[in-house]
């Protein structure tokens, strides 16, 4: 896997005063999660204790096979009363929905768009490619969470769950790097500990949680009750 | 670049980074030496894409690639085709094809001659599923297939009809599931590590050079498929290439995105109806709307 540097680049930051004002108060813009086997039940596990007025978008890769259909966003969307779907390319993010990566593509979060000749950053959105398997997975856990690093900055929650290889565990590090919060889920507690135990020996996990603790941390750090302790 | 653009020097950067202005003169600077504009191309994997082709070459900094770009046109060549190639698979959504037999034949039949373009192509394997989606509906003789990519080298691949064996128990599979009425084998004759496809298969097929970003329309197509294509172009571009295939379809002519693509929110929305939703396959509407 080759990393892509992270590097302190500038974010987007919302034209319209109320919008800033709302965001000022919260401490984070993005919560991304990736996950392989025993992702289904770790999802509906924190999905269900997510409040409806959660406000953070929150994209999903969750590895599955090239044939696979919106399957995974239904089960998930009969969890929650958040709005759940399949990405689509260049949708914008909306607080609160939770977008799950359609099978066979790698997803992206994308931030900058070119006037002219020069780049501009506005507001976050979805990106598809097609481009070849990282590590024998399309959609990649280090690509989602690798462009999210570039594109959210700090303002980014990366969490890691249950899975049975090491895809994500750059990706975590690249979050960690420009100062995002990461969580790896406890792997004693998670169905397949390879991938949070990846990700945690990379170093990238600020905190590792046991399962039932994730969704009630997102709901303060999104809540702006400050950066937790570490504990 | 417009007269109108400031000069960089004038107005310093903000808040600007090394990478994100190393990124704009290297592209600004394609441009002006090899005509080739990708700065309307998604920002993230176009970023993803240039740091692949940086460490391929043994270099370290997009300034590094840079030099070498402006000076050696092979390196171009290397970073036109890492920036350009998409990666396909023959009968890729099997559920797709199994729409066009059922939604798209019936209307193509309706035409003494049809034209299809499949914009984008790559290396190919669209085109050959195309070509015998269309030969097993008894279509392929009164039909020709204009198949375009911005990129020579991918045609040229696309052209020779060789395609990895490996492949074939995948491709098998697709082509079940979307509906083939053969033995897939038929179509292609084993030769070491490659599957030569049949060539009377694209005997109807032009393949040529052609740049979606600054090309004009070419002629008048009942079909056109751009699958996974515009997912690599920002929205403006975007809506510059679907004014292109409005422009270049029948009325009633049908496009066809790829499964995650939409034209909602485009610029051309309106323009067109959905024949099947889940597929995005579109239809354009009379003029009137």
């Amino acid at each position: 896997m080759i990393s892509i540097p992270p590097h302190d680049t500038p974010r987007y930051t919302p034209d319209e005063p109320e919008e800033e004002e709302e965001r000022m108060t919260a401490a984070y813009d993005l919560v991304v999660v990736g996950t392989s086997w025993g992702g289904l039940r770790a999802l509906e596990t924190i999905l269900k204790e997510l409040p409806a007025s959660f406000a953070l978008p929150l994209v999903v890769v969750q590895h599955r096979q090239a044939g696979s259909d919106d399957t995974l966003a239904r089960l998930l969307g009969a969890v929650t009363s958040l709005p759940v779907a399949e990405a689509e390319d260049k949708a914008l993010l909306e607080a609160g929905h939770v977008y799950v990566a359609p099978a066979d593509y790698h997803l992206m979060i994308e931030s900058t768009t070119f006037v002219g000749p020069r780049t501009k950053i506005g507001r976050p959105s979805l990106a598809l490619t097609v481009d070849a398997p990282v590590g024998f997975s399309r959609p990649s856990i280090d690509v989602l969470f690798q462009s999210a690093a570039d594109a959210i900055g700090r303002r980014l929650i990366g969490i890691i769950l249950t899975g049975a290889n090491s895809d994500g565990a750059e990706g975590l590090m690249s979050i960690r790097d420009v100062g995002g919060m990461t969580i790896a889920q406890d792997p004693a507690s998670s169905e397949s500990p390879a991938m949070p135990r990846a990700a945690i020996a990379r170093g990238g996990a600020v905190l590792v949680l046991a399962l039932e603790k994730i969704a009630p941390l997102l709901v303060q750090l999104q809540s702006g009750m400050a950066r937790p302790a570490i504990h | 670049m417009a007269e109108t653009d400031p000069p960089l020097a004038e107005a310093p950067e903000e808040s600007g980074t090394v990478e994100r202005v190393e990124i704009e003169l290297l592209l600004e600077g394609i441009h002006r030496l090899y005509g080739f504009d990708f700065r309307a191309y998604a920002y993230s994997s176009l970023r993803r894409r240039l740091w692949h082709r940086v460490y391929a070459e043994g270099l370290k900094t997009i300034s590094a690639l840079q030099e070498r770009v402006f000076h050696d046109s092979a390196c171009m060549e290397r970073l036109m085709l890492a920036l350009s190639i998409n990666v396909t698979a023959m009968f890729r959504d099997p559920g797709f094809f199994l729409a066009l037999r059922s939604h798209v034949v019936p209307l193509l039949r309706t035409y003494p001659f049809i034209r299809v373009w499949c914009a984008g192509c790559s290396t190919g394997e669209e085109v050959y599923s195309i070509a015998i989606l269309l030969r097993e509906e008894g279509l392929y003789e009164r039909t020709r297939i204009y198949a375009t990519d911005v990129n020579e080298l991918v045609l040229q691949h696309a052209k020779r009809a060789i395609f990895p064996l490996a492949k074939m128990q995948e491709y098998t599979a697709n082509y079940q599931r979307a509906g083939g009425t053969r033995s897939f084998s038929e179509y292609y004759t084993a030769k070491y590590d490659g599957a030569l496809f049949d060539p009377s298969l694209v005997e109807n097929v032009l393949f040529s050079q052609h740049n979606l970003v600054t090309d004009r329309s070419f002629s008048e197509f009942n079909l056109i498929l751009c699958r996974n294509v515009m997912i690599y172009f920002d929205r403006s571009l975007q809506n510059r290439v679907l004014s292109l295939f409005h422009q270049s379809l029948v009325t009633f002519g049908v496009l066809a995105l790829g499964r995650k693509e939409t034209l909602r929110f485009t610029d051309h929305e309106s323009a067109f109806d959905s024949l099947v939703q889940n597929e995005r396959i579109y239809r354009k509407l009379g003029p009137g709307r």
